[in-house]
């Protein structure tokens, strides 16, 4: 595709965010990657990404499917430990540790943070229990009823169950059994809070909700979403990378094309890729 | 235009006739196997009922045999020793067996994962006379006869049921689960017990209960192990015990036709024990199902 076909198709309509997106200027990096590359087996999924998260912001992760986005944000808390085939190298700097180096130990990395994944995945428990079972397990027993009670206000649940806490987290709809498992994740205090399609299984009224949520918990947490939605993306983020799958002759692998503050990115994108991809035309 | 009268025909022609007739035949036949299936259970619960039930009195379940040449007595030590056996050997198998589920499931690799599953198949085809002499041999010989020794044999034919039934729930335990525990900062262990365990109660409590039924009726493994014992109601696993299976044998074989009906009177209570669990068993992993489904 050359610059002139680019020129002549409309300006997509962006979302407008919910309030100004903030700026990553003099802020704390959380995260930064160096060189990092994921493979399952033999194949790299994705490939050697340098990239910095920054402390109390919403930074989005948009591409097209199978361009390694699930995978790159599995690699920041080490949970890609769990599938045996796969293999991480370079390195992820948390606070200027690498979560990767000696002696790190991958509980402790998950438990400073957290992730909610794609699917709902409450514990065959009670309401209560869900919430209250991470607590145990990390010895925050103390106040136990009113951390629970704050986590679900936290993620908007808390008006929702109060009167039902003791009954099975299944017996609630989609949308209130994924804000219980942001606040599952945000009961153990955690820094970091990562969101793998939190709301592509949603209805619109429940991806709002979700959405909302994410405004106020990036006062305290740093968050981190990968997101197929680009109005969502454009909307909650403050900074959005962008990854694409590069074409090789052995298939292919995901990469860092841009990253940049998402109005940037989703207004004067300044790679090609990130332009087709934003406007609606896969590159 | 002249229609093709037969193209559009909905009424049979002579091939697709027989072709019907085949398929009808053929159905018959599964549903007579079917029903003979149905019937031969039938046919041995109720005859054996039948013989038995003269036999089946107070005494029966709460005296044990009468002394030669005397009348009435029961076999209240068969029925006290199997309950002693089978629940012996299940708490020896069960934890075992879901210990070895565990391994095999959360922690092994893949390749020793489907090595150890068919190593418990083969365990699990094991004629039961030789875990019997095994045991015998391991364990009886120069020291004598004892329940917890025929417990131990029992636990051995129970272990591949159990580990087996469990690792299969187990499997059944969505790993987004999994992985929605451990992203919380639990160890894998914590997130075993707290999360996956729970989760498959169900199906654990059934494959415990099919290895009950299982052991309930074994015979060979008793026989080298806890089969000669003294006339009397025994709890003490360090003493011999009779067992429903072994006196089933002995009653047969005597002389007195009282002795007989008194053997088919005990089979009918084997069979209805194993009846009443397997259906228990079966109620369990139903509701089991739709509450993982829920
Ligand atoms: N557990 C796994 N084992 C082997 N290969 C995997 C595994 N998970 C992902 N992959 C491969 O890695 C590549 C990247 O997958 P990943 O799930 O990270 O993509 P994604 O960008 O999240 O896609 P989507 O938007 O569809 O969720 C894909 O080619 C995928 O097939
Ligand atoms: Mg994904």
């Amino acid at each position: 595709m050359d610059a002139d076909t680019m020129q002549t198709v409309a300006p997509i309509e962006i979302a407008q965010p919910r309030e100004a997106p903030l700026s990553a200027s003099g802020r704390e990096a959380v995260f930064v990657t160096r060189g990092l590359t994921v493979s399952y087996g033999k194949a790299p999924a994705v490939s050697n990404v340098d990239l910095s998260i920054y402390r109390n912001l919403v930074t989005a992760i948009i591409g097209p499917s199978g361009c390694g986005k699930s995978t790159f944000l599995r690699s920041l808390n080490r949970m890609n430990d769990l599938i045996p085939a796969a293999k991480v190298e370079g390195e992820v700097h948390y606070h200027g540790q690498n979560i990767y180096g000696d002696g790190v130990d991958p509980v402790e990395v998950r438990r400073r943070i957290g992730m909610v994944f794609q699917k709902p995945n409450p514990f065959p428990k009670s309401i209560y229990d869900n919430v209250a079972w991470g607590l145990r397990v990390l010895g925050m027993k103390d106040d136990l009823d009113s951390r629970i009670e704050r986590a679900l206000t936290q993620a908007a649940l808390w008006d929702e169950v109060k009167d039902r806490l003791k009954k099975g987290a299944f017996g609630l709809s989609g949308g209130q059994q994924q804000r219980l498992c942001i606040a599952r994740a945000i009961a153990v205090e955690p820094d970091v809070v990562l969101l793998d399609e939190p709301a592509s299984a949603l209805d619109p009224i429940a991806t709002s909700k979700i959405e909302d949520l994410m405004h106020e918990l990036k006062n305290e947490y740093t968050l981190v979403i990968v997101t197929h939605n680009m109005q969502q993306a454009a909307r909650v983020a403050d900074m959005t990378a962008f990854f694409t799958l590069e074409r090789t002759e052995s298939g292919g692998h995901g990469v860092l094309v841009e990253y940049d503050e998402t109005p940037k990115i989703f207004t004067q994108p300044s790679d090609k890729r990130t332009e087709g991809y934003v406007t609606g035309r896969f590159g | 235009m002249a229609v093709d009268a037969t193209r559009f025909s909905l009424t049979l022609s002579r091939r697709t006739r027989r072709r019907k007739l085949v398929n009808l035949l053929m159905q018959v036949l599964a549903t007579i196997a079917a029903l003979a299936a149905v019937a031969v259970l039938a046919v041995v619960i109720i005859s054996v009922a039948q013989r038995g039930a003269s036999a089946l009195s107070w005494d029966f379940f709460t005296k044990t045999a009468a002394t030669f040449g005397q009348s009435g007595g029961g076999v209240a030590d068969a029925l006290v020793g199997s309950l002693v056996l089978v629940a012996l050997a299940t708490a020896m198998a069960v934890p075992v067996g879901i210990l070895i589920a565990l391994y095999v499931s959360e922690f092994a690799s893949p390749r020793i994962a489907d090595a150890a599953k068919l190593v418990l198949d083969v365990l699990n085809g094991l004629p039961s006379i030789i875990i019997g002499i095994f045991v015998f041999a391991l364990l009886v010989i120069g020291s004598g006869q004892a329940a917890w020794k025929g417990s131990f044999a029992l636990a051995i034919i129970m272990l591949p049921l159990v580990a087996r039934a469990t690792q299969e729930v187990l499997a059944l335990v969505p790993s987004t689960l999994r992985e929605g525990a451990m992203a919380l900062g639990a160890s894998r262990w914590r997130t075993v017990l707290g999360v996956v365990l729970p989760t498959s109660l169900g199906g654990i409590l059934t494959g415990t209960v099919l290895a009950v039924a299982r052991a309930a009726g074994e015979t060979a493994p008793l026989l080298f192990t806890t089969s000669i014992a003294a006339n009397a109601v025994t709890w003490d696993p360090r003493q011999p015990v009779l067992s429903i299976p072994i006196d089933i044998f002995a009653l047969a074989e005597s002389p007195d036709p009282a002795d007989h009906a008194r053997a088919w009177a005990l089979g009918f209570v084997l069979i209805s024990f194993v009846l009443v669990i397997s259906l228990t068993a079966r109620l369990l992993l139903a509701r089991y199902r739709s509450k993982l489904e829920r």
